[in-house]
């Protein structure tokens, strides 16, 4: 950021809900299909077809806000009026003044909370491809369209003008699609669009001034264009102050390959949406019981999952930088459950930890699938030096391919036999033979030497020797 | 009769615009005066006291119409499709749109 100036940033996000069918009609809810394909009448807005409100949707809404600590309201839907070819209908059916989640807040990993101001359902519109020399609309000679995703359900979540920097707006992004997943309502799938990101940018001289102008961002879709896009925005409209302009109300498209915002449309063309009450929905009004079951429904979310392995952690006095790095990548990827069922099974926490940091997360997908029991096991064989850690990780790759298994099987498949005691000695004398310089000064305290010996150890055995019991050899030797 | 604001001329011209409607002048003189005497009617409403009365959309006070999330029946994308005035690659073709999505 330009010394100077701050920025203010809200950010209003779509999270496409991952019911079975659309938010209106049974038509199915499925990303990639062939064109025009999980299309009925009502989706295309034929006359004569009524709208059904999907009941799973409301309760993914009612999930999301209660994670967000929204109010949970009594609610209607209105038309959206616009011309745009994206809808059928000519209208969008969407939550205006009385939306059902308000006032709630999400805290990020470093305990900022920001604030929510509404998150409420609509429905997703249409894709256009626009046929021509460039793809985008301008220049376009005509565009088609195909209404798959038209009515699929979605839930539109418009934070507080509170945060304050990019990598706060990244930060929020990240765990609100963390939230959002653990809801079970979204895939968080930024890159099929399951959720997509504006961003509400200004700046200012100090804190203390009234907010500037803003500009909205379109078509942030992904963690990081949120970033760039908000960084390129700000400077742009410093640099526009600077020169003695004065920042237009405009809406903006990030140019994802050109790294710049580009104008759409300026206040003055803001459209008049001719927003009514949907005639053909009736109020939806969730009494207590119903809240309550959502609620008692709705699994830990990645806040607490954190507290939980950070509470671990420090119950083992094991907190460092690395460690809590760790903790946000797992509960990130879901796999903080093995964690503690590793850590309830006796291993010891650093290690369950650092297992599944860095070995089951390089494949979340099958590591979320993978049994508890066998990971327990592997690592168990892992903690009592049966296997050495090189051994323990590829044991770890053949349970994640296969989605579990005996490890002990598989090891002695690999020809992992725990080198008996007698042969270690033998082949830790070999390797002190083989460097006499390093064990004089090894015995003289150089303790770090002791990785000159392990890796010659390790290269005659072929990786089968354990790292600890080669050191407690040396260790024994040195006397 | 209660005292509202008269509807005028450049109102309808507005709504028509929003509609995309393109009205002559004898026209807009024409649902000018058509559509004040229908707002007039309704403007009857404004005699009862109805500070009490929340705003609806509907007649019967009737709320939360769902239905279960099972999927339903669609329709025959060949079908669908025969029924557009321009397609291609099984999408509808529909003219050059000015300006973005709102």
């Amino acid at each position: 950021m330009t010394d100077g100036w701050v920025m203010v940033i809200g950010l209003e996000v779509h999270c496409e809900l991952k019911t079975t069918t659309k938010l209106f009609c049974g038509c199915p809810n499925m990303f990639g299909n062939e064109p025009n394909t999980n299309v009925c009448p009502v989706c295309l807005g034929l006359p004569g077809s009524l709208p059904v409100l999907n009941q799973k949707a409301v309760e993914m809404a009612m999930a999301i806000g209660t994670a967000l600590n929204c109010e949970i309201r009594p609610s209607t839907f209105h038309r959206k009026n616009y011309f745009y070819p994206d809808q059928a209908k000519d209208y969008q059916i969407s939550q205006y003044d009385e939306p059902i989640n308000v006032d709630g807040w999400l805290e990020l990993p470093d305990g900022f909370r920001v604030g929510i101001e509404r998150a409420h359902m609509e429905e997703d519109t249409g894709k256009t491809t626009h046929a021509g020399v460039t793809g985008r609309i301008h220049g376009a000679d005509y565009s088609l369209v195909d209404y798959n995703r038209s009515g699929v359900p979605l839930v539109e979540i418009v934070s507080c003008p509170d945060l304050r920097t990019s990598a706060q707006a990244r930060a929020y992004v990240t765990e609100l699609r963390s939230v959002l997943v653990a809801t079970g309502a979204s895939d968080g799938k930024m890159e099929e669009g399951s959720m997509r990101v504006d961003a509400n940018v200004s700046v200012r001289r100090s804190a203390d001034d009234p907010f500037g102008t803003r500009c909205e961002i379109k078509n942030l879709n992904s963690v990081r264009s949120v970033g760039r896009a908000i960084d390129y925005e700000a400077g742009r409209q410093i640099a526009l102050i600077e020169s003695g302009e004065q920042i237009m109300q405009q809406t903006r498209h990030w140019d994802e390959d050109a790294s710049r915002t580009v104008m759409l449309r300026s206040k003055e063309d803001a459209y008049d949406y001719r927003y009514f009450l949907e005639p053909d929905l009736v109020p939806l009004v969730p009494d207590s019981d119903w809240k309550e079951a959502v609620a008692d429904a709705l699994g830990m979310m990645p806040a607490q999952r954190r507290a939980r392995l950070a509470d671990l952690l420090r119950d083992a006095g094991n907190v460092t930088d690395a460690r809590t790095e760790q903790v946000a990548t797992v509960v990130d990827l879901g796999l903080d459950d093995l964690v503690v069922e590793a850590i309830a099974g006796g291993i010891p926490t650093a290690l369950a930890l650092a297992r599944t940091a860095n070995e089951a997360a390089a494949d979340p997908e099958a590591a979320r699938q993978l049994d508890p029991g066998s990971f327990v096991t592997l690592l168990s064989m892992e903690a009592a030096g049966t296997l050495s850690s090189t051994q323990a990780k590829t044991v770890l790759a053949e349970l994640l391919a296969a989605g579990g298994g005996d490890p002990s099987a598989i090891a002695r498949e690999k020809g992992f036999e725990a080198m008996s005691d007698n042969l270690l000695s033998v082949t830790v004398a070999h390797a002190i033979e083989g460097n006499p310089d390093e064990w004089a000064r090894y015995c003289a305290g150089e303790d770090k030497l002791a990785q000159v010996f392990i890796g010659q150890v390790m290269k005659s055995t072929r990786g089968q020797a354990n790292g600890k019991a080669v050191v407690a050899e040396l260790q024994r030797l040195r006397g | 009769m209660v005292d509202t604001p008269r509807l005028t001329r450049e109102d309808v011209a507005h709504v028509a615009g929003l509609a995309r409607l393109h009205l002559s002048d004898e026209e807009l003189d024409l649902f000018t005066g058509q559509l004040a005497v229908v707002l007039d009617h309704a403007a009857d409403v404004a005699l009862l006291d109805l500070a009490d009365v929340p705003p609806t959309a509907h007649a019967m006070a009737v709320i939360n119409v769902l239905r279960p999330d099972i999927p339903g029946q669609t329709v025959d994308r060949e079908e669908v499709l025969a029924a557009a005035p321009s397609v291609e690659d099984h999408r509808f073709r529909v003219p050059r749109i000015l300006g973005e999505a709102p």
